[in-house]
């Protein structure tokens, strides 16, 4: 039976959602804005039999995150973006060999130390593999508590389905912000499909290695031939979107997560005053919704996107729609939350076409 | 039916270790290492219930000589891998394989926070004091005065540091129950060697703590020298600066002589 309704805030959120969704084995280390949810998991570990790890840096809790895939656990770890940075070594091993966890990154203000504001400036490091080699990692986008709560548990599956790291990207005002939610029912540990590659001890079975380094002839060549079959497949099945009022729109707004909720309200705003925009809010930042854009943006509708970094996804929403649709972008950095009306100022001038707020992008 | 009688199998290839040629250069430590583990495990009927983690390093394709489920960790990271897997398994024998440059520099942290949490893990640490595996370069352990292909004229303190003691360092941790320095480089030490690596296993089995077993080990290739000039190096000159020993021991085992 799902939960009753209750007030939580994001980052405690994740925390119930992922010991509801089966995960018992959390390793991670503290960085605002996001230390809540390991205080959280410290004690809610200690009711559920899991196990709670603080390692000595983002290093070593991703690498435990590793063995614990290894070895057959539902695990996960979570920081923010100069912790996410420290961890991208041990993303890229567990690509190479194939290993299912759950990252989540509560973003914020960079780079470097920054500030830790809320910030969307890492969808670059989130969508492009982050660390080295030719790997990409599923990126789920929630904007509020309720999907924190749904999505948490998607991820989960879907790293356990493909063998692959999934990371889960909100930030830093999502974290800290309070919302009603209904969490999905614990799952049974018992029903999880049954993993036949872990590592548990060779009894009554030939030993198992599971590496990334492949000497011989061809051997990577052809790894990553199948990692690619693999992310193709993440492509054509697993893009998520939602829409709202892009029947009749003029202008698609695009944002995600914190900045689409900003955007709704401009959104409603602006449709109080006659004009007709929709938004388009992608789910999944990897593999990109492009599939649906890509139906939406065109007959001469314009396309807005906002993002609160100065144009990272933006470059994702050209490769969907090239010149088939004006491409207008806006976007605050630095960690700085602009307000609705904010927004509206942008999605005016660009239904003017004047250029005062926001830039015109270049094809 | 009387040959039963006459011939008892004193030695052979422990089930613990596949029948793969190794890689590792004529008179490397790791070959004596990795067959003195897999001896051990045999005798204490571990290997099925074991798994290990490798190094980066010469030792990075011990999978592939050890016959029992392993995972790779990136360069510096198997104890924080280890603690992961043993985190899952608490019922399972983990163990660590790692050279210097692996548990004493990259990955010094995770190496003494496992420690010092006294994971119930086994670390087999190869002190050869050089980066074998890519090409002699200094290790953390390298000894004053050794040429390495980064410390042009020898290893000189006000330049290239000291060498390290992790073992001794490791020791002072109250997670820490047992740590012993051995050496590959006679007869007698390589027995003691397997007695201490048995030892420490038994350590985990018996969930006392975090136990570790430091072998000096020759690097043939990388010291420019004979297998035999190596072993006479690691007795006359290394030991010096890595004295072989007991040097934790809170087991509160009966040696057995
Ligand atoms: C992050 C990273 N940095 C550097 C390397 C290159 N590297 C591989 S093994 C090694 C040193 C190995 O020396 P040691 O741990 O002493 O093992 P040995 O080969 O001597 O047994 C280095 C620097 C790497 N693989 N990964
Ligand atoms: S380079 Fe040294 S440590 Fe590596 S295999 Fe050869 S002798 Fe052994
Ligand atoms: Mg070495």
């Amino acid at each position: 039976m799902p939960s009753e309704k209750m007030l939580m805030r994001g980052s405690n959120v994740v925390g119930e959602a992922a010991v509801r969704a089966g995960c018992r084995y959390y390793f991670g280390y503290p960085i605002t804005p996001q230390n809540e949810l390991p205080e959280y998991l410290s004690a809610r570990m200690l009711d559920v039999g899991g196990t709670f790890i603080q390692g000595e840096s983002e290093v070593a809790s991703i690498n435990m995150v590793l063995g614990a895939s290894a070895a057959g656990g539902r695990v996960m770890t979570s920081s923010s973006s100069p912790g996410i940075s420290l961890k991208q070594e041990g993303i890229s091993y567990m690509a190479g060999m194939e290993l299912p966890a759950v990252i989540i990154n509560m973003m914020r203000g960079g780079p470097g130390l920054g500030n830790i504001s809320a910030s969307a400036a890492d969808y670059y490091q989130a969508t492009r593999g982050g660390g080295h080699g030719d790997y990409r990692t599923p990126v789920l986008a929630p904007a509020g508590c309720q999907e924190l709560a749904e999505l948490t548990f998607v991820a989960f599956d879907m790293a356990d389905k493909y063998r692959s790291p999934v990371m889960l990207l909100g930030d830093g005002l999502m974290g800290q912000v309070m919302e009603p939610v209904i969490f999905p029912d614990f799952i049974d540990l018992k029903d999880l499909p049954k993993k036949d590659w872990i590592l548990n001890g060779c009894e009554g079975r030939e030993p198992r290695a599971i590496f990334s380094m492949l000497l011989g002839q061809g051997e990577l060549y052809h790894h990553n031939l199948d990692l690619q079959k693999k992310y193709d497949q993440i492509t054509a099945e697993e893009q998520r979107w939602e829409t709202k009022n892009t029947d009749d729109a003029d202008i698609i707004v695009v944002a995600y997560g914190t900045a689409a909720r900003i955007a709704e309200s401009a959104m409603n705003d602006l449709r109080a005053e006659g004009l007709a925009i929709g938004l388009f809010r992608p789910i999944t930042l990897w593999p990109f919704p492009s599939t649906a854009f890509r139906e939406l943006a065109q007959n001469g509708r314009k396309v807005a996107v906002f993002e609160l970094c100065l144009g990272q996804m933006v470059e994702d929403v050209v490769l969907s729609v090239g010149e088939r649709a004006e491409i207008y972008f806006y976007g605050v950095p630095g960690g700085v939350i602009p307000t609705p009306a904010e927004v509206a100022d942008f999605l005016r001038s660009v239904a003017k076409g004047d250029g005062e707020v926001g830039r015109r992008i270049d094809v | 039916m009387s040959a039963e009688v006459a011939y008892k199998q004193v030695f052979g290839w422990p089930d613990s270790l596949k029948k793969n040629p190794t890689h590792y250069c004529p008179g490397c430590g790791h070959s004596i290492v990795h067959r003195l583990v897999a001896e051990c495990l045999d005798e204490l009927g571990m290997r099925e219930k074991t798994i290990g983690v490798p190094p980066v390093g010469c030792a990075v394709l011990a999978y592939n000589y050890f016959n029992f489920d392993m995972v790779e960790a990136p360069h510096g990271r198997a104890l924080a891998v280890a603690t992961g897997i043993k985190r899952v398994h608490p019922d399972k024998l983990v163990l660590t394989y790692q050279g210097d440059g692996d548990l004493a520099a990259i990955g010094t942290a995770e190496t003494i926070h496992a420690a010092n949490r006294g994971e119930r893990i086994t670390t087999i640490f190869i002190n050869n004091a050089i980066y074998g595996m890519t090409g002699g370069q200094m290790a953390p352990t390298t000894v004053l005065g050794m040429n390495a292909t980064t410390t042009p004229g020898g290893r000189d303190p006000r330049l290239h540091g000291n060498p390290i003691d992790i073992s001794r360092m490791l020791a002072v941790s109250n997670g820490v129950v047992y740590v012993e320095r051995c050496a590959v480089s006679s007869f007698k030490q390589i027995r003691k060697a397997k007695k201490a690596i048995k030892k420490a296993f038994q350590c985990q089995l018996d969930d006392l703590g975090f136990s570790i077993v430091e072998l000096l080990s020759p690097c043939p290739t990388n010291w420019k020298m004979s297998p035999k000039a190596a072993w006479a190096w690691v007795n006359e000159e290394m030991v010096k600066t890595y004295p072989l020993g007991v040097i934790k021991d809170e087991t509160g085992y009966e040696d057995k002589k």
